[in-house]
């Protein structure tokens, strides 16, 4: 991935949006800030309710924040109509027009803006060709597939050359193989025209592989923002760490906490070396995380010990459920080779091995 | 389909039985009519053989000519009239933040279709008559405003429907798109309602058209419709020419309706 400049699109400062009032009042977004780089894949990831939609609507225009500013460009858009913004989205359901054709949908953001009929003509085609859909230019929107569709909705958002792209959920309607394809094509959009694409999704595993950064979201706030390398091997919270994939959550006590490391001393007596959250406070106890890919089960003592619960297969890899000798429950994920199974039995006494690079101390 | 458990009345005994004599009782008549409006015979009752002297016998009426254009003329204007004034109803009842007294309103605008029509007919002459003593005025504007009063629920109630089921992303994303709000309400909205405001257009100009009771109270002399008209010789001898003026009303309102449901399911 080349180096994003830093210049920023989008700057969201102190934004609140406030539904309902008196016992009703819901705050959708509560005093949100966060910068969007140019030419970035910015990804707002969190369950349903989060928010993250509340602020794409925002940006769009569809909604005026109670409180807050948000720039594009240095210029505070908040206040402005949604046709006044340079600014476009793409539906969760596409929102296509019924009564036009694909290229007519396509060229009804230029046709709006008033531009002459042969430009709009050119940049159609254009805009066909990118998402590949020359041959159904005539068709009508209801004649097309889901898929078809889908691109049909991009390069309509896309042909008036936005600064910035917002897609909601575009891709929950598709199956899963289509998913896959269409998440390729949209990194491939992204690169081709430099726009910077701002994307929602309740979908962990769509926003890891497809963002250059992740805004993780809950309960109207962001939590943590970060690559996705960030994200998920240096969770700052307990939420963050759960939302995204599979992880096991362990009481230490914490010592020696200097330059983001610190020592940890787990209920076994064994001491580890973590990475220490942002933000982490001491006070003797703190809960670590350790992803099920970071830790290993081993036949003689470990880090840790325990008795195999559970041996769940899934085909890339194997899970290991191990109840400590605590009392908690630890996952181990083992790769699979093709011969041999995972080597241990239910019932099974073992250790469970933890790599010096593999716990992450949270600062809730 | 997924199977139904549920109550289907086509699977009750007696239902086609019963559906036939409903059909037969609503259509007896009407072929009825239209058969001894071909009737060699004075009468209207006793068939003598084919004719179409009463159809030539309406065409020289000029009565009938008169009264069929005025009926025409208020029947247009009111229906347009009543159109548009449903319309911009129907967008501000829906495309609006539900709110207090948005029911009222609704009942407000349908209010002709619970207030007997009598009611009206009698407030209206009362209130014309006093209208016509300070202007003057006795012109074809009273039943035109009339008939504009009581099509504007007919044509208000399919545009709304219309307007209810759209899907609202598709104006989001006009405004999304550069649009303002009346171009989105042109390009956007006004094609994707056109089938309901015809049908609402239709509607309003097939009751207008029909109206006996608000109009034989507001005309002035000498303002018959063609339905008042009829009323009006059933009262002296009656002839199969009422009939065949029937036939031809009746030709044209199943032509005007066809027509109108070709347009709009082109249109979807």
């Amino acid at each position: 991935m080349p180096d994003k400049p830093d210049r920023n699109a989008i700057e969201v400062i102190g934004v609140s949006k406030i539904f309902g009032t008196g016992e009703a009042r819901v705050a959708a977004l509560d005093n949100v800030s966060v910068p969007i780089r140019e030419n970035e894949f910015f990804t707002l990831l969190g369950p349903s309710g989060c928010g993250k939609t509340t602020l794409l609507r925002l940006i769009a225009g569809f909604d005026f924040p109670t409180d807050g500013q948000i720039l594009l460009y240095g210029n505070d858009i908040a206040p402005l109509p949604p046709f006044k913004r340079p600014v476009n989205t793409v539906f969760q359901n596409y929102a296509l027009f019924p009564h036009m054709t694909v290229a007519e949908n396509i060229g009804f953001g230029l046709q709006m803006l008033g531009k002459p009929k042969a430009e709009i003509e050119a940049r159609v085609s254009q805009m066909l060709k990118l998402v590949k859909m020359e041959a159904l230019a005539k068709r009508r929107t209801s004649q097309i597939s889901g898929g078809q569709q889908q691109r049909v909705a991009l390069a309509r958002a896309l042909a008036p050359q936005p600064k910035v792209l917002l897609l909601d959920e575009p891709l929950s309607a598709l199956d899963y193989k289509l998913r896959k394809e269409m998440q390729i094509e949209l990194k491939r959009l992204q690169n081709e025209t430099g726009i910077t694409f701002i994307f929602v999704t309740h979908d962990q595993e769509e926003a890891l592989t497809m963002s250059d950064r992740i805004a993780v979201m809950s309960a109207g706030k962001i939590l943590q923002v970060g690559t996705p390398w960030d994200i998920y091997d240096k969770p700052a919270e307990r939420f963050v760490a759960d939302f995204i994939g599979e992880t096991n959550f362990l009481t230490a006590k914490i010592d020696n906490v200097a330059n983001g490391k610190a020592k940890a001393t787990l209920k076994s007596g064994k001491t580890i070396p973590a990475t220490v959250a942002e933000g982490f406070t001491p006070k003797g106890e703190a809960t670590i995380v350790v992803r099920p890919e970071h830790a290993k089960a081993v036949k003689g003592p470990g880090e840790l010990s325990g008795t195999v619960e559970n041996i769940v297969y899934f085909g890339t890899d194997t899970h290991i459920l191990v109840r400590l000798d605590d009392g908690d429950l630890f996952t181990v994920r083992q790769q699979n080779s093709r011969s041999a199974s995972c080597g241990f039995e239910e019932g099974e006494r073992i250790g469970v091995s933890i790599s010096d690079d593999a716990a992450q101390v949270l600062k809730d | 389909m997924a199977k139904r458990a549920t109550f289907d009345i086509r699977q009750q005994t007696g239902f086609t039985t019963v559906a036939m004599i409903c059909f037969f009782l609503l259509y007896l008549p009407i072929v009825t009519l239209v058969a001894y409006a071909f009737n060699d015979n004075d009468s209207v009752a006793i068939w003598k053989g084919f004719s179409l002297r009463w159809f030539y016998s309406a065409w020289n009426n000029t009565q009938v000519i008169d009264a069929s254009i005025r009926s025409f003329q208020i029947a247009i204007a009111a229906a347009l009239i009543a159109t548009v004034a449903a319309t911009m109803a129907a967008l501000a009842t829906t495309r609006t933040k539900p709110y207090k007294g948005l029911t009222f309103k609704y009942a407000f605008i349908n209010q002709p279709l619970m207030v007997p029509e009598i009611v009206t007919a009698v407030a209206l002459l009362v209130f014309f008559s006093r209208i016509k003593i300070w202007t003057g005025y006795s012109g074809l504007g009273y039943l035109i405003a009339a008939h504009t009063a009581f099509c504007i629920p007919f044509a208000y109630l399919p545009i709304r429907a219309r307007l209810e089921n759209m899907d609202l992303s598709l104006e989001t994303a006009a405004a999304d798109l550069y649009a303002t709000g009346w171009k989105t309400f042109r390009y956007v909205t006004l094609p994707l309602l056109w089938p309901g405001i015809l049908a609402g257009l239709m509607l309003a100009f097939v009751v207008s058209l029909d109206d006996v009771v608000i109009t034989e109270f507001v005309k002035s002399g000498g303002q018959d419709t063609l339905p008042t008209y009829m009323l009006g010789q059933l009262r002296r001898i009656v002839t199969p020419e009422i009939n065949a003026i029937s036939t031809v009303f009746l030709l044209l309102s199943v032509a005007i309706v066809t027509i109108f449901f070709i347009i709009s399911r082109k249109r979807t």
